[in-house]
Formats: C-alpha cells, sequence, structure tokens
C-alpha cells in the first residue's frame, strides 16, 4: 500500500512586500510518524516553512497539501497541527495545568477527561507533581516540557518544533534530544524539527532538509547527508570538511591536490572541474613515506574525544585532521585515507540529477 | 557609616515633599471637617454627608465617572491595540498624547466656541437643516469634553501593556486552536489587564472630582463631589463640610486603588521568557 504524504508542498513560494523572496518555489513531501529536520542558517526560510504548516502565514503562490487536501487558507485553529514555540511562548497567567489544559479548554471537553489527559501528558514528559505550579516558578528545561506537554495533549497529526532547544544549556541540550526522539517514536507522530544545530539534526532525524536562501539544498538521512554532500554549502554546514578544487580524470580516477586518486564516484565527464571533499576524521595520520598526502602541523588543539590539527600541504590547502594521535607542530606528517573518503561534489548540480548520479553507480557496488 | 548618612540625606527631599504637600493637606483637611461653619467642634459634617442630598450627589458623581471611564475605556483599547499594529507606533501614539500636555482650561475654553449657539457644530446643524441645538451645557458636551481630555491618560498604560504583549502566545493560542475572538478573552485581554486597570486609575479617580469641566462645559447642571467641594469652601464658605466631602473622596480614591491596585503575577515581564 503506497502511503499518502501527511505535508506536500508544491511550488511554495512566499514573498514580502513583493521584494523579498523568503522561499522561492519549494516542493517537498513529508510522510507520517516520521521526524523530519529542516536544516539551515537564520534566515533560510526553515522558520517560514514551519510557520506555513502552523497557518500563521498564507503562501504567495504553490499549494500546501495536509492528508491530500489544499490547506493554504485554513486559519491555525482549524489544523491538526500543534506548535512548540522557540521562546515556549507559555501563557504566564496560567499555571501549568492550565497551559497544557489550554487546547482542550477551547474544545469544550468535560472536566475528567481534561484532567485524565492533561496528567497523562506530564507524566509523557516526567513533570507529573507540577500542575499547580506557575509558569515562572519553572525551570527553562522544565518550561521546554511543559510546550512538548501542551501540543501532544492535543493529540495532533503533526507536532512542530521550532528551535525548542537553543535556550537550553548544552547538557541539557543533549538530553532534551534523546528524550524528544524517544518521544516521538513512542507517539508514533510526524514530528517537523526545525534548528541551526546540525549536531541535533544528524541525532534525531530520519530525514533532513538543507536549506539555504530559501531554497531545500539537499534532502535525505542524516547519513546520506553526511557522507554524500551535494556541494560545498552542506558540506561545509554539516560537520567540518576539507573542500579542495579538483578535477576529475576518468571513472573512479580523481586529481587534487597535485595527485591523481582512486575514488568510487563516477558518471562525470571526462576532465570536468569539481570539488573534493574529505571528512577530517577519515584523514588519518601515518609517516611522510606512507602517505597520500604530505603536510605540516600548523596548529593542535585537544578537543576531549580528539586532536583536532591543522595541517597545510605544499599547495597551501589546509586540511583539518581529527586524530585520537598525538603529532608535533611544525612536523611533517603523511596523511593517508581511503578512495571511499572522497566525496566528489559537481559544481551546480541539482539534487534530482545527484541522486540519478548516485544510485547508477552505487547499485552495482552495494551488488558486489 | 558615611554611606548611611548620604543615604538619609537624598532622601530630604522626598520626605519634605511628603509632608509638605501630602501628609500635612490630609491632616489639615481631617482637622477642618471636625469643625462646623461657626468654628465649634462637632461630627455634624459626617451625619451631614450621609443625608440624601450628599448620597445624592456622591451616586451622581460616581455614574458619571463611571460613564466617562466606560467610553474612555470603549475607545482607547482599539485604539491602543490598532496603534500597536501600525508600523509608526511611536509617531501615532505621540499625536494622541501631545494634546494632553496643552493645558487643561485652554482646551475647555476650545470647546465652549466649539460647542456654543454660533459654534461649527450648531452652524452645521443648521446647514443640513436640523438648526441650532443646545450643545453645551448638557450631559452630552460634559462627558464628551471629559472623555476627550481622559482619552490620552487611558490610551497610554493600555498601549504600553498590548506592546509589551509577546505576539508568540496569540500565535500560541490559535495554534491550540482559539478563534480570535476567543484568543482575545482569554490571552490578550487576561494579559492586559494590568494596563486597563492603570487606564481606569487615572480616569475614574480624576473624573471624580472634576470641577472646571462641569463649571464652563455642564453649567453647573451635573454637580460632583469636586464641584461640591469648590462650592462649599468658596461659595458657602463652610469649610467643614467642604472638608468633610474631601476627606471621603480620599478614601473612595483608597478604594479604587484597591480595586484596580497591580498583581505581580505576570507583571512587567508580561509572557517574555528569559
Amino acid at each position: 500500500m503506497t502511503q499518502q504524504p501527511i505535508i506536500r508542498f508544491d511550488n511554495v513560494s512566499k514573498r514580502y512586500n513583493d521584494d523579498t523572496t523568503v522561499l522561492s518555489n519549494i516542493s517537498f513531501e513529508m510522510e507520517r510518524g516520521k521526524f523530519y529536520t529542516l536544516l539551515g542558517p537564520s534566515g533560510c526560510g526553515k522558520t517560514t516553512i514551519l510557520r506555513l504548516i502552523a497557518g500563521f502565514i498564507e503562501p504567495s503562490s504553490g499549494e500546501i497539501q495536509f492528508n491530500g487536501k489544499k490547506i493554504n487558507e485554513v486559519p491555525p485553529n482549524e489544523r491538526q497541527v500543534n506548535t512548540v514555540f522557540q521562546d515556549y511562548a507559555l501563557f504566564p497567567h496560567l499555571n501549568v495545568f492550565e497551559n497544557v489544559a489550554f487546547g482542550l479548554r477551547i474544545k469544550k471537553i468535560k472536566q475528567a477527561e481534561v484532567k485524565r489527559r492533561v496528567e497523562e501528558a506530564l507524566r509523557f514528559v516526567n513533570l507529573q507533581g507540577y500542575e499547580n505550579r506557575e509558569i515562572s516558578e519553572m525551570s527553562g528545561g522544565q518550561r521546554q516540557r511543559v510546550a512538548i506537554a501542551r501540543a501532544i495533549v492535543n493529540d495532533p497529526e503533526i507536532i512542530l518544533l521550532d528551535e525548542p532547544l537553543s535556550a537550553l544549556d548544552l547538557k541539557l541540550r543533549t538530553e532534551m534530544q534523546y528524550e524528544l526522539r524517544e518521544l516521538q517514536q513512542r507517539l508514533g507522530k510526524t514530528f517537523i524539527f526545525v534548528t541551526h544545530d546540525q549536531e541535533e539534526a544528524l541525532a534525531m532525524s530520519d530525514e533532513i532538509f538543507v536549506m539555504n536562501a530559501g531554497e531545500i539544498v539537499q534532502s535525505g538521512t542524516p547519513i546520506d547527508i553526511y557522507d554524500e554532500p551535494i556541494n560545498r554549502f552542506v558540506a561545509d554546514f554539516i560537520g567540518e570538511s576539507n573542500i579542495v578544487d579538483g578535477v576529475m580524470i576518468r571513472d573512479h580516477l580523481v586529481r587534487f591536490a597535485g595527485k591523481e586518486f582512486e575514488c568510487v564516484d563516477a558518471g562525470l565527464d571526462t576532465n570536468e572541474k569539481i570539488e573534493v571533499v574529505i571528512r577530517p576524521e577519515d584523514l588519518e595520520i601515518t609517516s611522510p613515506e606512507r602517505g597520500k598526502l604530505i603536510v605540516t602541523v600548523d596548529t593542535q588543539l585537544f578537543r576531549g574525544v580528539h586532536y583536532e590539527l591543522s595541517t597545510y600541504d605544499r599547495d597551501g590547502n589546509e586540511w583539518l585532521v581529527h586524530s585520537t594521535r598525538k603529532a608535533q607542530v611544525g612536523d611533517e606528517i603523511g596523511l593517508d585515507f581511503d578512495p571511499e573518503a572522497i566525496h566528489v561534489m559537481r559544481l551546480n548540480e541539482s539534487e534530482e540529477d545527484f541522486d540519478r548520479r548516485l544510485e547508477s553507480y552505487e547499485v552495482p557496488d552495494h551488488a558486489e | 557609616m558615611q554611606n548611611k548618612s548620604t543615604k538619609a540625606l537624598y532622601l530630604i527631599p522626598y520626605g519634605a515633599w511628603i509632608l509638605l504637600f501630602v501628609v500635612a493637606p490630609i491632616a489639615l483637611v481631617v482637622y477642618y471637617s471636625l469643625f462646623d461653619i461657626h468654628g465649634d467642634f462637632t461630627f455634624s459634617n459626617y451625619k451631614a454627608f450621609f443625608s440624601s442630598v450628599y448620597l445624592e450627589l456622591t451616586l451622581s458623581s460616581f455614574w458619571y465617572a463611571f460613564l466617562i471611564t466606560l467610553f474612555s475605556l470603549l475607545i482607547s483599547y482599539p485604539t491602543a491595540y490598532f496603534l500597536t499594529k501600525t508600523k509608526h507606533k511611536q509617531l501615532w501614539l505621540l499625536l494622541i498624547i501631545i494634546p494632553s500636555w496643552i493645558n487643561l482650561l485652554l482646551k475647555t475654553y476650545a470647546f465652549i466656541g466649539i460647542f456654543g449657539q454660533y459654534g461649527p457644530i450648531n452652524a452645521f446643524f443648521a446647514a443640513i437643516g436640523i438648526g441650532s441645538t443646545q450643545l453645551l451645557f448638557t450631559d452630552f458636551s460634559f462627558i464628551f469634553v471629559s472623555v476627550y481630555i481622559f482619552i490620552p491618560f487611558m490610551i497610554l498604560p493600555i498601549f504600553n501593556a498590548i506592546d509589551r504583549l509577546n505576539p508568540a502566545l496569540i500565535d500560541a493560542s490559535r495554534d491550540l486552536g482559539a478563534s480570535p475572538w476567543t484568543t482575545f478573552r482569554r490571552v490578550i485581554l487576561p494579559l492586559t489587564m494590568n494596563g486597563v486597570k492603570s487606564g481606569i486609575q487615572v480616569t475614574f479617580i480624576p473624573a471624580l472630582s472634576l470641577f472646571m469641566i462641569t463649571r464652563l462645559i455642564a453649567g453647573n447642571k451635573v454637580i460632583t463631589l469636586g464641584t461640591a467641594i469648590e462650592q462649599q469652601f468658596l461659595v458657602t464658605q463652610n469649610w467643614g463640610m467642604g472638608s468633610t466631602i474631601a476627606v471621603f473622596l480620599i478614601l473612595f480614591m483608597f478604594i479604587i486603588m484597591l480595586f484596580t491596585g497591580q498583581k505581580e503575577k505576570g507583571g512587567a515581564s508580561v509572557g517574555k521568557t528569559k
């Protein structure tokens, strides 16, 4: 059975005052019960997508569908969508119980039922016993949970989360990442999460939409996006990357940093100019004789789980290395890597072409 | 030690002010209220206050103050709400506030001209065939001018309260299924109630003791506590009775302050988390 997408954007654009375009011709589909993340720098339009789904704004053109029905002009109070706001937006004149009960009271649900559902929602977010607290008495993390309870208590089809963790400290943020992911799996609801934090996105999502300047640059699972970034922007935004210019000699052979290397990429034109990404953790320190690249260590930082080395090759390209082994600043070392570590990116390739090209050489690869 | 004495030094202007202009006048008013017109000590003034004449006067005073406050509020709340949504809201607000800087007496005189027998309103009425109408010295003109005078004072606190309201709360309410009207009733109004209360305070209390507008616009047809006090002091020369009415006026003010007092809950940081 083919599942109908719960949300579908069809060439949706959003312009303000006819000159500033926030979203340009966005099209995508989202499936029921998955955890989606809209990831991008501030001003990329990710919150605009969220507000379009919530119904706070209407698209300038294009169509938004919910369960196959057009919802462009449906007001927010008639959508089966609830939002967890960035600053929580809890009602300061109501206590925890009444904040969570707000949506149920609007629906005129009986008091006994309200009580049961609010208590259940609070138990879900580990806040039982806090019913009579005022919002001003709650800590940031607790407010966060109240905001989540207030959204889930209404049993919506989709829960939208607008950078809900950005105001929390690092430890709490990591904790909430686990909790949110677990909550989503227990509820089985569609979560759409907006963030500019790539670690959050990688840790929690089933699928990530990487956005830039009002467009979706790449979408896919965290692993796909991390391992096969479509272009320099994605590679740079998600994780640390070494990006150098290169030339594709032929299938499975690429030239960069003055040398030719074996790689797994194919389907490009001969002598096509490309960019190469190698992740810092894919570079291994070895002796200069055995290294594929010979570099000089410029600086070294201790990062806890690994050392971060900034090194330069003879052409002046910087190579960032993450290694558990130490090196000496000023030393010449070799860098070794597998052919799989080389990710070749075509310049200005569309996502469709990119996906088609990957499939063309990846499928037989896996079949072997 | 020195720190303490300098702190005490700073308190002198405040203390002097309170003593000279708050405590002493109240003490004097209370003192005078205990003497009759012949200078004999008595409680008869207080007894007289509870006679039907003065009770009626008090009631009528409250009634007019209530009407003035009600109309001011009905005009000010939507205006303030609309102003917060405009692009240059501070400018528009300023335009409403500026007239309040002009002397009250001048503005009142202007209305005598406007509402007068040969004023522009009557000229207009004549032109459209209604004919000349008595506008001055009516309840209508009294309330109209009073509302005009008080509107800036009512708008300002309400504007501030609405302006401080976190717009995400309105989104949140809509998101949770509330219609625009329910959102207004359950979120916007409760969270801007402090502004409304302040507005009521600065309108209702002064409206109780209006006397200049009463004299000039209502032509003594409307008698408030304010005009009664003036009458007792300046016309009847019965300082004792005048003071007694003043004592009750102060009492009423305190009661109203109690009712419209600000609760700390929510307070200045309405809806802002940080």
